[in-house]
């Protein structure tokens, strides 16, 4: 018990002090996820508009497919995408096996089924209200597609934050492909999973602090935003 | 370009095996304004959207003096229930402008002249899914003619306006057939299609019962169906 009391003090103290340590773990972390974020919005957002407005004959099954991808564990996200970048794997020749950029890699795909889902089920509301005037205004498809991402973009945002709120969490994945590597691969989630194991509660609980911060911070603005959205006010 | 006559012939459109408008044989000319009647539940929404072209026919076929691609983009629809883009009242009417490529400004500034036009210039800058009903239909009517249209298709469009709104709007699509602007519409209020009638399609079971010119129609109906249904009656 005297252990955590002086772990949550000195975790205040790296807290308040700015501890070096804290302040690259946490901003690593947040530019691996939101780099990735922003990856993978830029594939499934306008995918998920394209499976509203597109009729094809495999589109009930790759909804099914990107719901049932949703589950996937990240586990074995990391394990294929380990794979696929080891030095003999496929992808070996870049190098990328232990770097930001492979904990990236596995990011999107963890968060891409993720926000297509979510986009996919808002948008396909506002098609429903949408659908009858833009087939009558004799709209392109690529315009159809632009208007929904435009005026749902709101959210798209909320779904955007779901995978923001997934991929800043996940240590399965992150941890196998970047190797927890301090100064290079150390991330929020793989740093507390450290240093928990070595016992050091301090910067374990400091780096938890920052990461519920996030986490509520996310889920507070989703929240607001689906509020504000029911409203009407855009 | 000659876009009419347009011609249904056996056209029929259907939903989940439910015949909702057909077997519709109609030809219609190029001149004047036509009007649907009918009771509710007729088939009068189900004929305009055939005609237009967002019904997929089940069978039958819609031939225009052109080539259908054509024709579409000279047609606009405002609909029974106006649907509003997620957008300000400005951005809404302005948005068939800029689909055809019309630059941002001009757009909005000939989207400010209609709006002005049908009674909105006070709401430019307010969000569109907060106007009351009657502002809906007329944002929608504003949106349908911003790229003045050669057929403009109307689904009731006053049936939430008060008698002066309606009025004004009566003008506006006056102004409009006077332009050429062939209007074909549908309307439960009676002493609107005697105003605005040149012919007549009494529809009743997704059939056309009559297509008669407005003052021979509503002088003496020839089914026995149109005469109860002028004179207010049950129509079977
Ligand atoms: N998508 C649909 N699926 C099944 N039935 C439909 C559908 N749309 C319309 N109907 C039915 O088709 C019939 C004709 O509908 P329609 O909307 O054309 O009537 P209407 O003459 O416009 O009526 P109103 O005066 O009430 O607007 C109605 O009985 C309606 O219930
Ligand atoms: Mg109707």
């Amino acid at each position: 018990m005297s252990d955590l009391w002086g772990g949550l003090t000195q975790a205040i103290w790296l807290l308040v002090t700015l501890d070096a340590d804290l302040v690259e773990i946490s901003l690593r972390s947040l530019q691996v996820t939101l780099t990735a974020l922003l990856i993978a919005s830029a594939f499934a957002l306008p995918f998920a508009a394209f499976l509203v407005v597109r009729r094809f004959r495999m589109r009930r099954m790759t909804i099914a497919v990107l719901n049932a991808l949703m589950g996937l564990p990240p586990v074995v996200v990391g394990l294929v995408v380990y794979v696929f970048l080891s030095r003999s794997g496929p992808f070996g020749v870049f190098g990328l096996l232990f770097t930001p950029s492979a904990m990236i890699i596995a990011q999107v795909i963890i968060i891409v089924p993720l926000i297509a889902s979510i986009a996919h089920q808002s948008l396909r509301e506002l098609w429903g209200d949408y659908h009858d005037l833009l087939i009558s205004m004799n709209t392109t498809q690529f315009q159809r597609i632009q208007a929904l991402l435009w005026d749902g973009r709101r959210a798209l945002l909320t779904a955007a934050l779901a995978g923001f709120g997934r991929a800043i969490g996940e240590v399965g994945a992150i941890m196998i492909v970047g190797g927890n590597i301090d100064h290079a691969t150390r991330v929020l989630t793989t740093a507390i999973a450290l240093e928990t194991g070595k016992g050091d509660f301090a910067l374990a609980l400091a780096l938890g602090f920052v990461l519920i911060a996030l986490a509520v911070t996310v889920n507070l603005l989703i929240h607001r935003l689906s509020h504000t959205e029911s409203e009407g006010r855009w | 370009m000659q876009m009419f006559p347009l011609e249904a012939r056996q056209a029929i459109v259907r939903r989940k095996g439910k015949v909702l408008a057909g077997p519709i044989d109609l030809t219609l000319q190029g001149q004047g304004v036509t009007i649907v009647i009918g009771p509710n539940g007729a088939g009068k929404t189900s004929l305009l959207k055939m005609l237009h072209g967002i019904a997929r026919l089940h069978s039958g076929s819609l031939e225009w003096a052109c080539p259908t691609v054509e024709a579409r983009k000279r047609q606009s629809f405002v609909f029974q229930r106006p649907v509003m883009m997620r957008r300000s009242v400005v951005e809404n009417i302005a948005y068939p402008l800029r689909l055809i490529g019309v630059a941002k400004a001009e757009a909005r500034q000939r989207a400010q002249e209609w709006a002005v036009q049908v009674g909105l210039g006070h709401a430019l800058k307010q969000q569109a899914t907060l106007l009351s009903g009657g502002e809906q239909q007329k944002l929608a009517l504003a949106r349908a003619l911003i790229r003045d249209p050669a057929v403009l298709f109307l689904d009731e469009p006053c049936a939430s306006l008060d008698g002066r709104a309606t009025r004004e709007i009566e003008e506006i699509l006056i102004r409009a057939a006077a332009n050429g602007t062939r209007l074909i519409m549908s309307t439960h209020n009676m002493g609107q299609a005697q105003r605005l009638a040149d012919e007549v399609i009494f529809v009743l079971h997704g059939k056309i019962q009559e297509f008669a010119p407005a003052d021979q129609f509503f002088t003496g109906p020839e089914t026995k169906q149109g005469r109860a249904f002028l004179r207010g009656d049950i129509v079977e």
